[in-house]
């Protein structure tokens, strides 16, 4: 066995072009499915990254309020507290479209919310400074907000220095009472997830001079009863509005099933692509393998002529085809590696090469290799060695 | 009396040839025993080779009885055959038939591989054979850096490895000048004298004169056999 192996060695050491031949295929098959695989889970992950980091606990809920029909915040309050057994939370949105200020200072990618006191759970945000908006500022309509990191560090160099001080928001001065910490590296900048200043929702409202609040976030305590939250929204808010069309209801957890449902069908077309070009690779093995055969028909004669048994010539030809799709594979798995990683930077992806592609991929390879070098094998073996002899 | 090595008992080997039969062998009987220098000699198409193949156990024959040393062959596997070649068989053919992309070394090593030695003994034993031949300086070198005539002594080399009860040579000289022929003659002369059995396949007489006895074939038949100097005397 072990001098099988070195005997293979020293056959593909010895015809390196052919051997180069036979492991191009097995190269490029690797490497590309580990690339393509790589690179479309990269993708996939960072789309469910993206997403999750929506939160896949809430239900989004848009109300279209007319001056007949209409849900106040104190109407969805009584239901939320009806229901606390499927929620944890709830707050509504009052989205405020206008620049902040402080000074001469003036930030107009500043995302400016009405919330209410849960909306830091439900954000699973921490304060680095101060408090966080209280019950009784939006029943007393306080002028308080609690702002992002990046906001605190742009309009008054740090979090410690942004307690106290007063921003300016569509003509009024809000008191800052709070600073959360930095969410990641990305998150400052302009338009970034640290860029934000949240109000009272009651203050909020009324800066918006519309007497009722169309947008709500529901956090649920189960995700496996998102289905059933957001039937109990929808019923309730049919009691008051009789007309599907006035509001709409949106669980994340369910978009998130069927990105996920999205994911599953791209990965099996993948997966398909994978398999024709492993099969493609294969294809090629095994012609190579029989020109080699027949090449080497004469050495197969008189290698039997000298006593060497079938198994012995068998087992020298399956294991060189074998050494060969291993190496192969190996050089496709550091080139696909590679390759997955520079692209995967090119295209701004966290891309690592998946276990699981470079797993298959790899053991497919070989036992192609094995399977396409069996059979000219046999046939080599089970030659009469005058006939073997004969050929030139 | 001492058992024969290679004993032919009524041998017929025919191909079928669309409608026609070419009897190769044509009832051949034979005996050879341990330590002769049979010269085997015919002409062209006269049936050589097939007595060579089959003596050699690379075929087996259409009817009758062949027995190496007192082991039949025709009922013999594929792998039979081929351990019985390993062990009691040295081939010199007229192509050398070395592995090229083998050193000299290696293609000597071959048979001694089959046979399961382990390597230091392996390599030992041919080296102690490409000595024999006087090649043993250039053991590293592959066969096409070699001349013809030092090919040859490369197989005959490799015959002598594995210590083989017999030495089977197919027109050893049939692609050799006449210088390198005489070499080559002498050194299988040689062998017989250090006690080996040598069979040598020619279609030329004076090559089997060399010989200390002569076989001629004749239509797969034997027509002649006998000592070589009544051979001499019939040519
Ligand atoms: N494989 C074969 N198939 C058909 N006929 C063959 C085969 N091998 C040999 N023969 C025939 O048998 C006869 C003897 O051939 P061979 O033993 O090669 O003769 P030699 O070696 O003396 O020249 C020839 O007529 C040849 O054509
Ligand atoms: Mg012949």
């Amino acid at each position: 066995m072990l001098q099988s192996f070195k005997l293979a060695l020293r056959s593909i050491r010895s015809n390196k072009m052919r051997s180069f031949l036979t492991m191009l295929g097995i190269i490029i098959g690797v490497a590309s499915v580990i690339i393509l695989v790589s690179l479309v889970n990269a993708y996939m992950s960072y789309m469910t990254e993206s997403f999750a980091s929506l939160g896949t606990n809430q239900i989004n809920v848009n109300v279209i309020n007319l001056s007949s029909r209409f849900v106040s915040a104190d109407q969805m309050y009584e239901f939320y507290e009806e229901q606390e057994a499927l929620f944890d939370n709830m707050t509504p949105m009052v989205n405020v479209d206008t620049a902040v200020k402080h000074g001469s200072d003036s930030m107009s990618s500043t995302s400016v919310t009405g919330v209410s006191e849960g909306y830091l759970d439900i954000k699973d945000y921490g304060l680095v400074q101060g408090r966080n908006i209280q019950y009784s500022d939006i029943v007393s309509r306080q002028k308080v907000c609690v702002v992002g990191y990046y906001v605190a560090s742009e309009l008054y160099g740090s979090p410690e220095k942004a307690i106290d001080e007063t921003v300016k928001i569509g003509g009024y001065a809000f008191r800052i009472v709070g600073v959360t910490e930095r969410q990641d590296k990305e998150s400052m900048k302009d338009g970034g997830t640290d860029d934000f200043v949240w109000l009272p929702y009651s203050c909020a409202v009324k800066m918006s001079r519309n007497a009722n609040i169309s947008n709500y976030i529901f956090t649920i305590r189960q995700l496996d009863r998102a289905d059933e939250a957001r039937e109990q929204i929808e019923e309730f808010l049919y009691g008051i509005f009789k007309n599907e069309d006035l509001y709409n209801v949106v669980a994340m957890s369910e978009m998130l099933d069927s990105l996920n449902s999205m994911i599953a069908m791209v990965s099996a077309g993948l997966g398909g692509i994978a398999g024709i070009s492993l099969l493609v690779a294969g294809v090629g093995v095994m012609n190579i393998m029989l020109v080699s055969v027949t090449e080497r028909t004469r050495e197969i004669g008189i290698r039997k002529a000298l006593g060497a048994r079938k198994g012995v010539i068998l087992e020298q030809f399956v294991i060189e085809a074998a050494v060969q799709s291993a190496m192969g594979g190996i050089i496709g798995i550091l080139l696909g590696s590679a390759a997955t990683r520079l692209a995967g930077a090119a295209a701004g992806l966290d891309a690592t090469p998946t276990p699981s592609a470079v797993l298959i991929s790899f053991s497919v390879s070989v036992a192609i290799g094995l399977f396409f070098g069996y059979a000219p094998a046999r046939r080599a073996a089970g030659l009469n060695p005058i006939d073997a002899l004969r050929s030139e | 009396m001492e058992e024969p090595l290679i004993e032919l008992r009524d041998i017929y080997k025919v191909y079928q040839m669309g409608d026609e039969e070419v009897r190769a062998s044509d009832g051949v009987s034979l005996t050879i025993r341990r330590g002769e220098f049979v010269a085997v000699v015919g002409k062209s198409g006269s049936g050589k080779s097939t007595l060579m193949n089959i003596i050699g156990a690379l075929d087996v024959p259409t009817e009758g009885e062949y027995l190496l040393g007192g082991e039949d062959t025709s009922q013999m596997s594929d792998d039979q055959l081929a351990d019985i070649r390993n062990r009691m068989i040295g081939f010199v053919f007229q192509q050398y038939n070395l592995l090229p992309k083998l050193n000299l070394l290696e293609n000597v090593e071959l048979p001694l591989l089959y046979a399961g030695i382990p390597a230091k003994e392996r390599r030992e034993r041919a080296m102690e054979s490409l000595e024999k031949v006087g090649l043993k300086e250039k053991w590293k070198n592959l066969p096409s850096q070699l001349s013809g005539g030092q090919q040859q002594r490369v197989s005959i080399a490799r015959a002598l490895a594995g210590s083989p009860s017999l030495i089977l040579a197919d027109e050893p000289t049939g692609a050799l000048d006449s210088r390198t022929s005489r070499e080559v003659l002498d050194f299988l002369k040689q062998l017989n004298q250090e006690g080996n059995t040598i069979i040598i396949i020619t279609h030329d007489s004076s090559i089997a004169l060399e010989a200390k006895r002569v076989v001629r074939i004749h239509d797969g038949k034997i027509n002649f056999d006998g000592d070589v100097n009544e051979y001499a005397a019939i040519l």
